[in-house]
């Protein structure tokens, strides 16, 4: 009830944003611009051919596996680095200097790489989603609080013991917050990834609307879409926030 | 009464921008198996850094430390230290805390010696929940049972107290004295109260200002439990206030 009260103005704003649309594309007459209505139609009109689904799979499926690459070697990765400061002191420079590139710049790089089949766009989204987790990682080893080391320590406790009962669970909560950096990124990407010549994916859905016969409606539908699926993400990486292993860092 | 702890001529200095900053100036003490010696001073006295050393968490530039006559050079899970601010880990539940230190037990024996620790110090009940979930003298009891579970010889207490409530401060205290009843253990506490040093001591070491030195010793006579507002109490009080430098009239 309290959430639904939350929620209450932002829906209000919402409703005051469409009606605004629809009022501007009336008034102005625009033959091209849709209105909400017909975006609703175009929608209904992909949820019937089937082409959503399939554009959706094909979307999730790469971010899934670019994502989950990245998270596979940046976490490792990022421990590395936080623990050993040769690693970090090697690794970092290289990677800051890596990090600031846009994935948009490696498209053509991708392509030479990797061709134009679906190898690409996980590419892109493994070296978009990559840095922020190992950054995240690194610093949420190098701001462990050192009395819980020092009482690690203290029982005499194995390497093995300390890595898996301390400084894993301790870091644990900023893994999550650069999972949840990664995974807004990467869905971000996956969409200018498709924009480059595969068949498949909403970011395909997008430009093949607008180049076959200026179909605004159906660009409309797949930004709408794409930002629901975003805000479904997110959320489900919020869940892992609620996780009671790592909720001592979020609270207060 | 067998030494437990014995430390000869411990000298420390930092290193600071002014040049070298000599904290403890030749400091030696002699700890009886068994016994609860307090050692209080005035802040900045290098308290802490003396219980450091005496648990082999620092080292000292000169003299050294035995514990049981073997020269002591690094922590040991034989010598638990509880520090002012804690470190019960927060990612772990109460029960996986206490059995944090556990090595070599089988599980099920981990888990019930760590629920009858939880039990002894009044946290039956409350083995499932997270520290956060706990008030700052529930997570104290956490914190001394989890150093208890393991069987250490010497307890070294960094102000573990302190940053409590007068109340809860004073319950802990008796909790404290009731637990070292039921299982001797060695103690060494470091605290700014002197009351709190008297009402749990045995012995009382009052340090010097910088650069350190022991300036006395006191034996505290009384049998538990004490009467704090005795008569003899707080004419112990006030010569070691007086030693401390503050006058005895705060009444």
């Amino acid at each position: 009830m309290d959430r639904m009260k939350q929620l209450l103005p932002s829906l209000a704003v919402l409703a005051l944003l469409i009606a605004a649309w629809w009022m501007v594309v009336v008034k102005t007459g625009s033959v091209i611009f849709p209105t909400p209505w017909q975006v609703l139609v175009g929608t209904i009109e992909l949820i019937r051919d089937g082409t959503l689904w399939a554009h959706i799979g094909a979307s999730l499926f790469r971010v899934a596996a670019g994502f989950l690459l990245a998270v596979a070697v940046a976490v490792p990765l990022g421990l590395w680095m936080g623990w050993v400061k040769g690693a970090f002191t090697t690794l970092n420079p290289i990677f800051q200097m890596l990090r600031p590139i846009s994935p948009i710049a490696w498209i053509p790089i991708a392509i030479l790489w990797f061709g134009i089949g679906n190898a690409s766009p996980i590419y892109l989204i493994f070296i978009s989603s990559v840095f922020p987790m190992i950054v995240q990682t690194t610093a949420g080893v190098h701001t462990i609080e050192e009395r819980y080391l020092w009482a690690a320590g203290n029982f005499g406790v194995s390497r093995y013991t300390l890595f898996r009962r301390v400084v894993i669970p301790a870091v644990l909560p900023q893994i999550i917050v650069g999972m949840r950096i990664g995974l807004g990124v990467a869905w971000l990407v996956v969409v200018a990834a498709e924009m480059i010549a595969l068949r498949s994916g909403l970011g395909y859905l997008i430009i093949d609307s607008r180049n076959a016969g200026n179909r605004y409606d159906l660009v409309v539908a797949g930004m709408i879409i794409i930002g629901l699926i975003g805000l479904l993400l997110d959320g489900m990486m919020r869940l892992l926030e609620g996780l009671k292993s790592v909720r001592w860092k979020y609270a207060r | 009464m067998p030494a437990k702890i014995e430390g000869r001529d411990i000298v420390k200095a930092y290193a600071t921008d002014l040049g070298e900053l000599r904290v403890l100036d030749g400091v030696s003490l002699t700890v009886g198996d068994g016994e609860l010696v307090a050692i209080v001073g005035p802040s900045g006295c290098g308290k802490s850094t003396l219980l450091n050393i005496l648990g082999g968490f620092d080292r000292p530039d000169s003299g050294r430390v035995a514990v049981n006559g073997v020269t002591q050079s690094k922590p040991s899970a034989k010598g638990i230290l509880i520090s002012q601010r804690g470190s019960v880990f927060p990612w772990l539940t109460v029960q996986q805390n206490l059995m944090f230190g556990l090595n070599g037990h089988p599980r099920e024996q981990k888990a019930a010696l760590a629920d009858r620790y939880a039990a002894m110090v009044g946290l039956k009940g409350f083995e499932a929940s997270y520290p956060h979930e706990l008030s700052g003298g529930m997570l104290k009891r956490a914190e001394l049972a989890r150093a208890l579970v393991v069987k250490p010889d010497i307890l070294y207490m960094d102000e573990p107290f302190s940053a409590l409530d007068a109340l809860t401060n004073l319950r802990m205290r008796n909790e404290l004295l009731r637990i070292l009843s039921e299982e001797r253990h060695t103690v060494v506490l470091v605290t700014h109260d002197v009351e709190e040093a008297i009402h749990v001591a045995d012995r009382i070491i009052v340090l010097s200002a910088r650069p350190t030195k022991i300036q006395s010793v006191f034996d505290v006579p009384f049998t538990h439990p004490r009467a704090l507002a005795s008569p003899a109490v707080q004419a112990l009080k006030v010569s070691i206030l007086g030693e401390l430098g503050v006058d005895g009239d705060f009444e």
